[in-house]
């Protein structure tokens, strides 16, 4: 049997820390699955950066709903893409799900599909499009915190790689 | 080489419906849960016709939730104090099931239990539903059974459920 889930490197993080870091991503996939539980002290959003790129290329579309309403917003030109908005991280365990399509093509710009929620009473909803505009292979994903708070201990993050035959 | 997703176990309603689906003595070997159900409710009992609930251990304590939802006409938010999804009431469309899929990250761990919803409920009519929701079990016991029911009446014959376990190594 074909094996088409298959991950790649998990990190649980035993002290607070800046950032997370998923290096030397091997390009043998067809696409990529970021599944992770952020823990936060102070309240903050996740940010991403591909292949250590800090220039203003990213974008997002974000549809969100906070408990009480259901809103749309977006950035432009971004060093920052918010990969979760009112799915915010806090002490609230919170499954967050980044979907990364074709990301070893030089040929495209790369996609990423968020699913981000947090239920606690600060929370709410996410589901985002990230567009990072370079034809590069992705080999590296930084996850850090918006407003740069540290992600606590216990934080988890699996990278999963997905093959299409 | 790990085979990351493994099927638990399998239910399928037969005749004559079923009032709950429930996965029992969960092996707590695996680092994630996934819930996938597809399911029609006998029920045609307004919104209550299309609303179901799972239970982590059978609790209906401390579960909260924060949803995002669509109608086919309007868009809103909620909170709730359940884990609610949809599933397609009597009077929809024949032969259609709504479906759901349901992630529990870390269901063995210490901390309290989060789980992600995505949830729709098809009909060929004026009125559907579809939601993605934010859940949260205030309760730091492992998830050991998963009990679904519905609001108001049934699990109509043919509606499935697959729990599957996810090794993260």
């Amino acid at each position: 049997m074909a094996i088409t889930y298959e991950p790649i490197a998990t990190t649980t993080l035993s002290t607070a820390a800046a950032s997370v870091t998923f290096s030397s991503i091997s390009g043998s996939y067809t696409d990529l699955l970021l599944v992770s539980v952020p823990l936060s002290g102070s309240s903050d959003n996740l940010t991403m950066q591909f292949n250590s790129d800090t220039g203003t290329n990213y974008s997002t579309t974000i549809l969100t709903g906070n408990g009480s309403s259901a809103s749309s917003t977006r950035q432009t030109s971004t060093a920052t893409p918010y990969m979760s908005y009112y799915g915010l991280t806090n002490a609230t365990p919170s499954p967050n799900f980044y979907h990364i399509m074709n990301y070893s093509n030089t040929t495209t710009y790369k996609t990423t599909l968020s699913r981000v929620g947090n239920a606690s009473s600060s929370g709410g909803v996410d589901a985002i499009v990230m567009l990072w505009r370079s034809t590069s292979a992705i080999t590296s994903i930084l996850i850090k915190q918006y407003q740069g708070n540290n992600l606590s201990s216990g934080s988890t993050f699996t990278l999963y790689g997905i093959k299409a035959a | 080489m790990p085979t990351t997703y493994k099927a638990i176990a399998t239910v399928t309603v037969g005749a004559g419906g079923a009032s709950t689906i429930e996965f029992t003595s969960i092996p707590n070997t695996y680092t994630d849960l996934l819930l996938k159900l597809c399911a029609r409710g006998t029920s045609n009992a307004g919104a209550a016709g299309n609303v179901g609930y799972l239970k982590p251990n059978g609790s209906t304590s401390n579960l909260t939730r924060r949803i995002l939802y669509g109608t086919g006409s309007a868009v809103g938010s909620d909170t709730g104090t359940d884990w609610a999804y949809y599933v397609t009431p009597s009077d929809h469309t024949a032969s259609t099931f709504g479906n759901t899929e349901i992630y529990i990250p870390n269901y063995t761990s210490s901390n309290n239990k989060s789980a992600s919803f995505d949830s729709v409920s098809e009909n060929n009519g004026t009125t559907a539903y579809a939601m993605l929701s934010a859940g949260l079990w205030s309760n730091t016991s492992v998830i050991s059974s998963l009990t679904l029911s519905l609001a108001a009446g049934n699990f109509a014959q043919y509606s499935t459920a697959t729990l599957y376990g996810i090794k993260n190594s």
